[in-house]
């Protein structure tokens, strides 16, 4: 190895280094932090690890409420979407539908617009003509319609790579269109199901936008929104239970994520082979 | 079983008509192959059977019921498709009873059905797997159970060999042919392999383009095809079919072509119409009734293209000066020279002589 390629590759190391501390800090922060009674935005070892942080967390009953509304708002949702974006995109797969892809393509960008900023002052109107402002019902419907466009794109996939053999077997074996679908095509369709509602789950549990302006009482709102509960009057964030509390807010994400790792792995995504 | 009436069916995509207008009657116990090469509407026919396309025109009878518009599973039938369709996500046992529990069988009486069914089928071993973990022709064998598990009043066959080795092939299809002949099974079975079509059915309804060409039992469309379509597509080799020129001399109707050399023919009525239609005349003979001779008589001259032993019978190809090729079945040994002068002979008497259009000129044998 000659001395250029040499400080070449030093050069590219220390780098490399860099940028990789550059993103493990925070992390490596976020691990630290939470328990650390004195615990600012400065990076330091816990001295004593403690977990009064958390104790002091769990005391606070809005900030535990919120992670149940959270809970409430997400799995609501998803059990919505999942319902509605399966049966949708079995008839956008399943069916010689005129101008189909039209259709889709339509959904598709109103989807971004209905979840994004733009549609806010629409949406509060519509919800409050409604009656549903400061309700649950009114967040979890909002955040359906939102995801809901891309939740059929991606189900459709899975659907078309569904050999119709498999329905069609069991129409001939039988069975009536509707048995065959939830027979058939439900399990062959459950990975592609739970990729959707893992999403889905995570879009809402990160949602700040839609029940920040749909709510109104504290009682009722999510985590997301909560959470700057933990900043003074004076707008500074209170640190040490900042870190405890994102570590509570996070670990549902986290675990959603182990979970359909080690069921499927995330290299289905291609399709099912039959 | 029943007996199955398909009454002037047409199916219509557009303005593009994929099934012209098919009647077919098929009786009660009878296996009929829908025989015919990809895109001639042979499996449309048999989905329409099924209830999975809806014809555009005509009308479906199955036992005398007029299923024309009914669901699939109104129609009480069996189908084995040719990728099988097994559930990925059911064991064997849960597939093959899978009749049965939409039926709304108990599980137990379903598990017993199911197994003496696997048994039939030599599959008993394997009833707790999943479809992944069985072999192409277990999965085929499973597929089979699934349709036989119920008694249906007709059993639909796509294409279900075609996904074997050529060894299963054979074995599987001496299976289906005893299964059927010993239940009277009411089968319809989709195949484009004449074989299959020659082994299995009772009658044969041959397709192209969207119609029915032939219909009758294998040894009648093997030895009176109906048209050139038919002498071409069945038969293993098929049958040689030399164009010729005929003119009428004194002697009788005599028929020219590159290589052919054959006595005039006595004429006969079917002939003198089919000769007022058009003087193009196709010769048809089949490989068996060609024998490599010298000699006087009928004769078809060429150089020795290929001479392939097959074990008991070799098959001897020659390419007659305009480049037709004639195959001879021969039995024995046949003489090796490649680019060699070779004769094939042959008896006027087994030769099917085809109109300008293609039909088979009637009455002569």
């Amino acid at each position: 190895m000659n001395r250029r390629t040499l400080f070449s590759r030093m050069a590219f190391s220390v780098g490399a280094a860099l940028l990789g501390a550059a993103f493990a800090l925070p992390l490596i922060w976020f691990v630290f932090a939470p328990f650390n009674a004195q615990a600012d935005l400065d990076l330091a070892m816990p001295k004593p690890p403690t977990l009064t942080n958390f104790a002091r967390v769990f005391a606070n009953r809005a900030a535990v409420g919120a992670l149940l509304n959270s809970l409430l708002q997400a799995f609501g949702t998803v059990l919505l979407v999942a319902t509605t974006a399966t049966l949708a995109a079995y008839a956008l797969a399943r069916t010689a539908l005129r101008g189909k892809r039209v259709i889709e393509y339509v959904l598709l960008l109103f989807s971004s617009v209905v979840s994004g900023s733009a549609a806010m002052v629409p949406i509060f109107l519509i919800v409050n003509a409604l009656g549903l402002i400061d309700t649950q019902v009114a967040v979890i419907l909002v955040f359906t319609g939102g995801l809901l466009p891309t939740a059929m794109f991606i189900l459709r996939d899975f659907i078309a790579s569904i050999p119709r053999g498999y329905e069609e077997s069991a129409l001939v074996a039988g069975a009536s269109p509707w048995r065959a679908f939830v027979d058939v095509v439900v399990p062959v369709l459950r990975p592609g199901v739970t990729i959707a509602a893992v999403w889905a789950f995570v879009q809402v549990w990160g949602g700040f936008l839609i029940p920040f302006v749909l709510l109104r009482s504290e009682q009722r709102m999510p985590a997301s929104v909560e959470i700057y509960s933990f900043y003074s009057q004076a707008g500074t964030p209170i640190v040490p239970l900042l870190a405890a509390y994102s570590v509570l807010y996070s670990l549902p994400v986290i675990a959603l994520y182990w979970y359909v790792n080690r069921k499927y792995g995330f290299r289905f995504f291609g399709g099912i082979k039959s | 079983m029943a007996s199955i009436q398909l009454d002037k069916i047409g199916k219509s995509y557009g303005a593009i008509d994929t099934i012209r207008e098919i009647d077919l009657a098929i009786g009660d116990g009878e296996f009929v192959c829908l025989l015919g090469p990809s895109g001639c509407g042979k499996t449309t026919t048999l989905r329409m059977i099924a209830g999975l396309e809806q014809p555009t025109r005509g009308g479906i009878r199955i036992g005398g019921r007029d299923v024309t518009h009914a669901q699939p599973k109104d129609r009480n039938i069996g189908m084995v498709f040719q990728d099988y369709a097994l559930y990925p996500h059911m064991t064997i046992a849960d597939n093959i009873a899978y009749p049965l529990k939409v039926r709304g069988v108990a599980a137990d009486a379903r598990r017993a059905q199911a197994r003496e069914v696997a048994d039939v089928l030599h599959i008993a071993d394997l009833l707790d797997r999943l479809p992944a973990q069985i072999s192409g022709g277990q999965q085929q064998r499973t597929s089979l159970a699934r349709a036989l598990v119920h008694p249906a009043d007709a059993f639909l066959f796509d294409e279900p060999l075609s996904n074997l080795d050529a060894r299963m092939r054979v074995e599987a299809r001496a299976f289906l042919y005893h299964l059927q002949r010993s239940r009277g099974m009411t089968a319809v079975y989709v195949t484009h392999d004449q074989a299959e079509a020659m082994a299995l059915s009772t009658r044969i309804a041959v397709m192209c383009a969207g119609d029915i060409v032939q219909y009758a039992p294998p040894l009648e469309i093997y030895r009176r095809p109906a048209t050139t379509f038919v002498a071409g597509f069945v038969g293993d080799p098929p049958m040689n079919l030399i164009a010729a020129q005929a003119t009428r001399t004194q002697a009788g109707i005599a028929l020219r072509a590159g290589g052919l050399e054959m006595a005039p023919i006595a004429s006969w009525p079917a002939l003198d119409l089919a000769l007022e239609r058009g003087d193009r005349i196709t010769v048809g003979v089949r490989p068996e009734h060609l024998r490599i001779a010298a000699g006087d008589g009928n004769r078809l001259r060429g150089k020795l293209f290929a001479n392939e032993a097959m074990g008991p019978e070799s098959l001897v190809t020659l390419c007659l000066d305009d480049g037709v090729r004639i195959t001879a079945r021969v039995f024995g040994d046949a003489p090796v020279r490649i680019d060699g002068d070779a004769v094939f002979a042959f008896d006027a008497a087994r030769v099917t002589l085809f109109d300008a259009q293609g039909n088979r000129i009637d009455g002569q044998n």
